[in-house]
Order: structure tokens, then C-alpha cells, then sequence
């Protein structure tokens, strides 16, 4: 019950951002003896220092957008090679996830480095100045997209089960249980561990900042993101999204579209298509569950 | 180790690299500790982890970092916390 800080107070995040929690509860499991990379990112920003200093307690590589992956692959071969133990975590945006980074990524991901890769995923590239990402959602608003984006956000969590790698899983900081649970046994595997927490974004996703929390529960409770779990080639769900397999169990997607500026322009037709893209998820969660 | 000879840029873990960030608050949480149950949602769900838990289990919001959010008042399953206008307080 001590009150320790692992990332301490007074960052540069905007109110309401979730990702010193985040970052927070991540390094009071991983511990002192902990490499956090950082790529271009919000985070860049949260993590680098001043006249100040920073508010990490473990040292922060900070890396190019494309490189994360690749530079904790070797920060891992060089601690083998010292014969010193300790976790290396990446600790990426969407953007240096999905886009930019993807291919070293996939690389680390194939050749099952021993890291573990978290992508914080606010839903588009939020530090320089909201354009969208491959993980923006459909109907989203940015400033690239100004009459809401055409496409689907990319799967990023079944692209990595596809990786076959031993452990993959989503999480969401309005279920802190959930969530250390997650952290907890992902620290007990070795080989390529990866992690996506759906983050949001107040200046970016257009809400007041109160409603971080509330947001982050109905993106849940919604089923617009499923906590799932993928260990030992099977999938399955966790915490409250068990029971929301069964469709009428699930709240309506406008309880969570509605608290969000950037989907006030959502035409019925984009909401229906948006739909049909959550309905589509959870088949294939069904699908990859049997 | 000699201080003045490092091999690499190193920089030092302390609280407020992005300043006294209590100075950006709008609207200042104020706990109403006749209504508050110890429930530690307000700690746990602080986005900026500037709630500690006192010895008697009870939260206390350091004002000095405190962005004012309101994450904790919309959290608080009592509304024990109140958000009052900085200009007031």
C-alpha cells in the first residue's frame, strides 16, 4: 500500500490522458530492471526531459518511428551477451504499430525475440497533430480525414496471433484487474510478447477529459473492444467481454460514438458500416475460439 | 563513477518533468471526506497518479500536479469529489 510512483507525477501528457497510468501500472509489475524503448510518440514527449528531468524510473531508449522493434531485439542480445536479466518493453504509439513500424515489428515478431511489444493505441497520430492512422477507425474525424475515414481500422491483434507468438493480448486501463492480470503472465512467457491497450485521446477523439475512464469502459461494454487473450495458438475472451460473445448483451454502439466529437458527422450509412465492422470482429474471434 | 565523465546523455527520474502542472487546473477536485467510502477508485483511476492514499486509507490529491482532469470526480461511484472553479477556491 505504499505510495510509490513508477511514473511520476507532473508529465507533460494533456489532462485526461491515460498513459501515465498506463505506463504506470506496467512498470510497478516489470520493475526496476526494465528497458523501456520509446519511438516517436506522444510519449516521446511524456518521457523526455528538461531542465526537470523525466518521469520514468527505468531508463528510456527513445528510437526512430521505424526502429522500436529492432532496437529491443538488440538492447535483449546485448543483456544475453552481459549475462544481465531484465525485461525489455517497447512502448509504442498506433502509428510506429500499425504503419510505420510494422515491418520491423513483424520481423521481431518472427524471429520471437524475447521483448514485449505494447502498442498504446489512441487512433491516430495524435502528438503531430491528429492525421489518421491505419487503426482509425471508420467514420473517425481527423484532420486527414475531415468527412470522417473511408476505411477499416486494421486488425492489428489477430495480424499478430497470426504471428503464431506465444503470447498476444488487448487491454483497457477502465479494468485495471484485467489489465495487471494481462501484464503479470505476459512477464512469466518468454518469446514475443504483445500487448494492445485501447488509450484515448481527449484533444484527439474530441471529449472532455473527465470522460476518459467512462470512454475507455463503453469502448468494453460496446464490444468495440473485445478483451481477449491468445496464448498457446487458442483465443479467449476475458473479464466483461465474455459475456458480450452474445450480440444482445452488448450496449449500442451510438453510447459510445455519441460522447466523441470526431463521430458527430457519422452518416447512418457509415454507422451501419461500422457496425457491420464490429459484427465482423467478433465472428472471427468466434471463428478463431473453435 | 566519476560524475563529470559520462559516455552518454543521462538525465534523472524527479516528479514534474512537464513543470508544476497544477498550474494548467481550470476546475480544482475537492474530496468530501464525509461522503467518501475508501473505496480507492480515485486512486486507482487518476490518469496522473497524483491521488496518494493516506494511512487511514483515505485519498489525498496533491494539488501541486493535479491537472484537473475531473477523471476522479466522474469515477467516484458517491460524488464525493466535487469539481469547483479555481477562481472560487
Amino acid at each position: 500500500m505504499a505510495n510509490v510512483n513508477y511514473m511520476l507525477r507532473g508529465t507533460a501528457a494533456c489532462p485526461g490522458c491515460p498513459i501515465p497510468r498506463e505506463l504506470n501500472n506496467i512498470l510497478e509489475i516489470a520493475g526496476k530492471d526494465t528497458v523501456l524503448v520509446v519511438p516517436a510518440s506522444c510519449s516521446t514527449i511524456i518521457m523526455g526531459d528538461d531542465i526537470h528531468g523525466m518521469p520514468s524510473v527505468v531508463p528510456v531508449v527513445h528510437s526512430p518511428f521505424a526502429a522500436p522493434s529492432a532496437i529491443a531485439s538488440g538492447i535483449k542480445a546485448a543483456m544475453n551477451q552481459l549475462n544481465k536479466k531484465g525485461n525489455v518493453i517497447v512502448w509504442a504509439g498506433d502509428g510506429s504499430t500499425g504503419d510505420i513500424g510494422f515491418a520491423s515489428l513483424s520481423g521481431a515478431a518472427e524471429r520471437n525475440e524475447d521483448i514485449i511489444y505494447i502498442c498504446y493505441d489512441n487512433e491516430a497520430y495524435m502528438n503531430t497533430g491528429i492525421q489518421r492512422s491505419g487503426l482509425t477507425p471508420r467514420g473517425a474525424w481527423s484532420t486527414t480525414t475531415p468527412e470522417g475515414k473511408r476505411e477499416f481500422k486494421k486488425p492489428l491483434p489477430f495480424l499478430m496471433m497470426d504471428h503464431k507468438i506465444p503470447y498476444v493480448a488487448t487491454l483497457s486501463i477502465a479494468y485495471p484487474f484485467d489489465y495487471e492480470a494481462k501484464i503479470k503472465k505476459a512477464m512469466t512467457i518468454s518469446g514475443f510478447r504483445y500487448l494492445h491497450i485501447l488509450s484515448p485521446c481527449p484533444p484527439g477523439w474530441r471529449f472532455d477529459p473527465s470522460l476518459t475512464i467512462e470512454i475507455a469502459k463503453l469502448a468494453v461494454e460496446t464490444g468495440i473492444w473485445p478483451l481477449m487473450e491468445y496464448e498457446n495458438n487458442k483465443l479467449k475472451l476475458t473479464g466483461p467481454s465474455i459475456l458480450l460473445k452474445d450480440k444482445s448483451k452488448r450496449k449500442p454502439i451510438e453510447e459510445y460514438l455519441k460522447l466523441q466529437e470526431r463521430f458527430k458527422e457519422l452518416s447512418d450509412e457509415e454507422k451501419r458500416l461500422l457496425e457491420e465492422d464490429i459484427n465482423a470482429m467478433w465472428l472471427e474471434i468466434e471463428r478463431r475460439m473453435s | 563513477m566519476n560524475d563529470k565523465n559520462f559516455d552518454f546523455a543521462i538525465s534523472i527520474p524527479s516528479k514534474g518533468s512537464g513543470g508544476k502542472t497544477g498550474l494548467w487546473r481550470t476546475k480544482r477536485p475537492v474530496i468530501n471526506y464525509d461522503k467518501c467510502t475508501r473505496c480507492r477508485f480515485c486512486i486507482i483511476f487518476c490518469v496522473e497518479n497524483t491521488i496518494d492514499e493516506k494511512e487511514n486509507h483515505l485519498p489525498e490529491i496533491d494539488y501541486d500536479y493535479c491537472k484537473g482532469c475531473g477523471v476522479c470526480a466522474n469515477v467516484c461511484p458517491v460524488n464525493a469529489i466535487e469539481m469547483k472553479d479555481e477562481a472560487e477556491v
